[in-house]
């Protein structure tokens, strides 16, 4: 990473820490915040970030490691997550996750090489009664088909770009 | 459309509760959900009342009071309804909770997966302080103070569990704490603090408005007031409804547009499977407790692939911190297929049966000590269907 990287890492993390508090209990919010940025943790992160706190870094790992919507690895700017439980699984999940298996050209657990999508499973998204049903980012999707798959991927991709603010993509979707 | 049939909160007046509690002393508060005989919706189905009362007399300089919006049981979706459809009677409910107990705060703790849904919600609490609902002297009780706030859950299902909930609160993994000290002691910041599931905190302000026999009188002697029920699976109409508590699986069937099912899982994963000849069986704490998920099986699926589901979720959701969970669950995932494949000794499947059960009493958590239930209920249930399978695909 580039030390002005860095620095400005350091400087967001600084501005969290200002916004959540130093306590142990500000931890997981920070966290939260520099994911939904950066969409990973690095372990520069976690080592900045538990020093503001006075935590061993090892803190910050844990946690990070634990809850799933925390990332070291890298994640796409879509996180495509897809309901696997037995409701969804029922409604038809598999030929929906094998739609967007080829539409990506990944498996589940792997990221696009152009840092788009990332394709995860859910357990249980609480939308059982209108599976199959998926979350991209926080935004949810029911009733999925296979062959909305590919609407729904080009609508991502249309608002993605450094110029398109990042809640349109609720518009559009 | 997701709510099916008649809702009684719909027809509960907004902050009625919230302002004839503020007329009362906060023990009365608490002896009219005791006289309610409510026990928790989450499904544990601890008395609510006792719970409060336990909390308010425990010493600490501050209390809190958290609502469990982590709803992450597979099959379990009407406290989402119940946040879209009623939030400000959650608020309401918590409001009136931390009046009974002397806090002066509380957090909605709000799974992952519904970030969407914590806009409005946000609304509402700015709309409700705007109103004196929250805030400094709520509706100019100068005795009374009390705010709420929003707490995101990161996609953990063991968070659920109300001491891996306050870890998680307090920025550590959500690894569930030895029981007792109990919350209502020894909670949030080592202070008393009550937690409810979303559902109980709604009945609570329809309980202040419409009194303590109102809600005795619905329900069984044992399990009173009504309940919300998540329905999905092969039911003609999928969704929430509301019956009284001891209502059969029969009835609820009836209801969903279903006449031809083959098994019913009460309770999500962690619950129970049924079958047929044991549909006339009630919903309620003392029969077949649930926290509100009805997942309906049709004549042709297959109870190894439910099992299965339900394995892989459990094997992936452990936090790791006990050995009969973290290895148990992997044990039986592999025991689940080595039956799909036709290839379980029957000496075999009842060393898997003994390990479940070991884990349901060795287990530090409720999530270790239910997530074998539906795979034993399934054997029991479905041996025959189970057994002998021929070697299929599941082989390679």
């Amino acid at each position: 990473m580039l030390t002005t990287q860095q620095d400005r890492l350091m400087g967001e993390i600084n501005e969290l820490v200002e916004v959540h508090g130093h306590d142990r209990s500000a931890l997981i919010p920070i966290l939260q915040d520099i994911q939904s940025r950066y969409h990973a943790i690095s372990d520069f992160t976690m080592q900045v970030v538990a020093d503001r706190l006075e935590i061993h870094p090892v803190e910050v790992f844990g946690v990070v490691t634990f809850y799933s919507f925390l990332n070291e690895k890298h994640h796409g700017h879509f996180v495509i997550r897809v309901c696997r439980t037995i409701s969804c699984d029922m409604a038809g999940k598999d030929a929906v996750a094998q739609q967007l298996r080829s539409d990506l050209g990944i498996d589940f657990g792997e990221t696009t090489s152009d840092g788009r999508f990332t394709l995860e499973w859910a357990n249980c998204i609480g939308m059982c009664d209108q599976g199959p049903a998926m979350l991209v980012n926080d935004h949810v999707l029911t009733h999925v088909t296979p062959e909305r798959v590919h609407d729904i991927l080009a609508a991502c991709e249309k608002t993605f770009g450094p110029h398109t603010p990042q809640s349109d993509e609720e518009h559009t979707l | 459309m997701t709510i099916r049939n008649n809702m009684t909160l719909s027809s509960v007046e907004k902050n009625k509760g919230l302002a004839a509690a503020m007329k009362m002393e906060p023990a009365g508060v608490i002896g009219i959900i005791r006289g309610s005989g409510m026990k928790g919706r989450g499904g544990a189905g601890f008395p609510t009342g006792a719970k409060w009362h336990f909390a308010a007399s425990a010493k600490g300089e501050r209390k809190f009071v958290v609502c469990n919006a982590d709803e992450g049981e597979p099959g379990t979706f009407k406290d989402r309804v119940l946040m879209d459809e009623w939030p400000d009677l959650i608020f309401e409910g918590m409001t009136i909770a931390g009046y009974a107990i002397g806090a002066q705060e509380g957090i909605l703790y709000l799974r992952g997966e519904y970030t969407y849904i914590r806009k409005a919600l946000e609304e509402c609490l700015a709309k409700r302080r705007e109103e004196n609902l929250l805030g400094n002297h709520v509706l100019g009780n100068s005795n009374f103070s009390f705010d709420i706030h929003i707490h995101m859950g990161c996609g953990a299902y063991v968070c659920g569990e109300e001491t891996a909930l306050i870890e998680s609160l307090e920025g550590y993994r959500g690894e569930a704490r030895n029981r007792p000290p109990f919350p209502v002691n020894t909670g949030l910041n080592g202070m008393p603090t009550i937690v409810n599931n979303v559902e109980t905190f709604a009945w609570t302000s329809a309980i202040l408005v419409n009194g303590a026999d109102w809600f005795k009188a619905i329900g069984t002697s044992k399990s009173t007031g009504p309940k919300m029920l998540s329905i999905s699976g092969d039911v003609e109409c999928p969704g929430v409804y509301e019956f009284p508590m001891g209502t059969t699986v029969n009835d609820v069937l009836d209801a969903a547009g279903c006449d031809c099912a083959k098994a019913v899982i009460i309770g999500g994963a962690s619950g129970h499977c049924l079958p047929p000849a044991e549909f006339s069986r009630a919903i309620c704490y003392e029969d077949i407790s649930t926290g509100g998920a009805v997942i309906v099986f049709g004549p042709d699926r297959d109870m190894l692939d439910v099992a299965e589901s339900f394995l892989e979720f459990f094997a992936d959701e452990s936090c790791g911190q006990c050995t009969p969970c973290r290895i148990g669950n992997v044990k039986l995932l592999e025991g689940v297929r080595m039956l799909k494949c036709g290839k379980c000794s029957t000496n075999c499947l009842r060393d898997l049966c003994a390990l479940g059960e070991t884990m349901q009493c060795a287990s530090k958590c409720g999530l270790g000590q239910s997530s074998p239930n539906a795979f034993l209920s399934i054997v029991r249930h479905f041996k025959n269907e189970i057994l002998g399978r021929a070697c299929t695909a599941a082989e390679s």
